[in-house]
């Protein structure tokens, strides 16, 4: 097993597995390790956290209705 | 308002059901019976998310629509012959990646790199102290993250974020695009993602992760921390 501590410049390209639960538990220990002692790197992984919560809300549900009736003349056409 | 597929819990026609959604396959079959109102349906549950996916690969909403009006008028002329094999928004998704790419003339800044092949950081490599120094490749002092603000739904601050995350989404080359698209905006697992666009584990991962961080950079520098 590594018990290299873990540089901050190594944690933030590990953030995305480490939320995928893909580290191999050695890596996650030392992940974890590391953050109870960096602020840097937790506020890191708060900020990676809000992106992908942010990320989340920046879909556009709403459709275009005159695109929605062209789609429906489409059907009525291939019926 | 999005349903799950597979509920079940009414045994009513498609016109006279107020209760549960309808399931997929109940709604292929209408669709195969042409029923107008099971296409509705249908139509309603997955165009949202096929025009964010086509968008990623075509330069303007207009070229976004007709990829998505293609794929549905391929699912009619075929919807005889559907197996049900994969679901269907997996085989809608990955029929209209096919004529997106035909029709995709925006730029691939990233179309030939090999993914794994990029060795550079995501984050500015001066932020880190450097090789030889005491605590090298930890958070320079001045240079350390600080926490994003947590916004209220329906905040003006959380409105601004959303604005300055689709336009460095929009940013992002190709498949990073259109993998943070899939994964965070729209929810689909990482499985799905590796089936729709052939890759690996690992490679969405990485293009996964490239994007994110890159997105990311562009909130830290709206919302003014030292970069």
């Amino acid at each position: 097993m590594s018990t290299e501590p873990m540089d901050c410049r190594d944690l933030v390209e590990l953030v995305t597995a480490y939320l995928d639960g893909s580290l191999d538990p050695d890596t996650r220990a030392r992940f974890d390790l590391h953050l109870l002692d960096c602020d840097g790197c937790e506020n890191y992984l708060q900020q990676f956290r809000v992106t992908v919560n942010t990320l989340g809300k920046a879909g556009d549900d709403d459709v275009d209705p005159a695109f929605r009736s062209r789609l429906m003349e489409a059907f009525r056409d291939w019926r | 308002m999005r349903y799950g597929l597979g509920e079940r819990g009414c045994t009513a026609t498609l016109r006279e059901m107020t209760c549960a959604p309808p399931d997929e396959a109940t709604l292929i079959a209408a669709l195969r019976a042409r029923d107008e109102v099971a296409f509705a349906e249908l139509v309603d549950r997955h165009t949202a998310s096929m025009l964010s996916v086509a968008r990623g690969y075509v330069p303007n909403a207009a070229i976004a629509e007709e990829v998505v009006q293609e794929t549905w008028i391929a699912l009619l002329k075929g919807i005889d012959a559907f197996e049900g094999r994969s679901s269907l928004r997996t085989w809608l998704f990955a029929v209209m990646i096919n004529i997106a790419k035909r029709r995709g003339v925006r730029e691939r800044r990233d179309a030939d790199v090999a993914i794994a092949a990029f060795t550079g950081g995501t984050v500015d490599p001066a932020r880190f102290r450097a090789a030889g120094q005491q605590w090298s490749g930890h958070w320079r002092e001045t240079e350390e993250p600080s926490p994003f603000p947590e916004t209220p739904e329906g905040s003006a601050l959380g409105a601004e974020l959303v604005t300055v995350t689709r336009r460095a989404l929009d940013d992002l080359p190709e498949r990073q695009r259109v993998v943070v698209t899939m994964r965070d905006m729209l929810g689909f697992d990482s499985a799905e993602v590796c089936e729709l666009l052939d890759i690996s584990v690992a490679n969405q991962r990485v293009l996964l992760h490239r994007g994110r961080a890159a997105v990311r950079a562009q909130l830290e520098d709206y919302l003014g921390d030292p970069r």
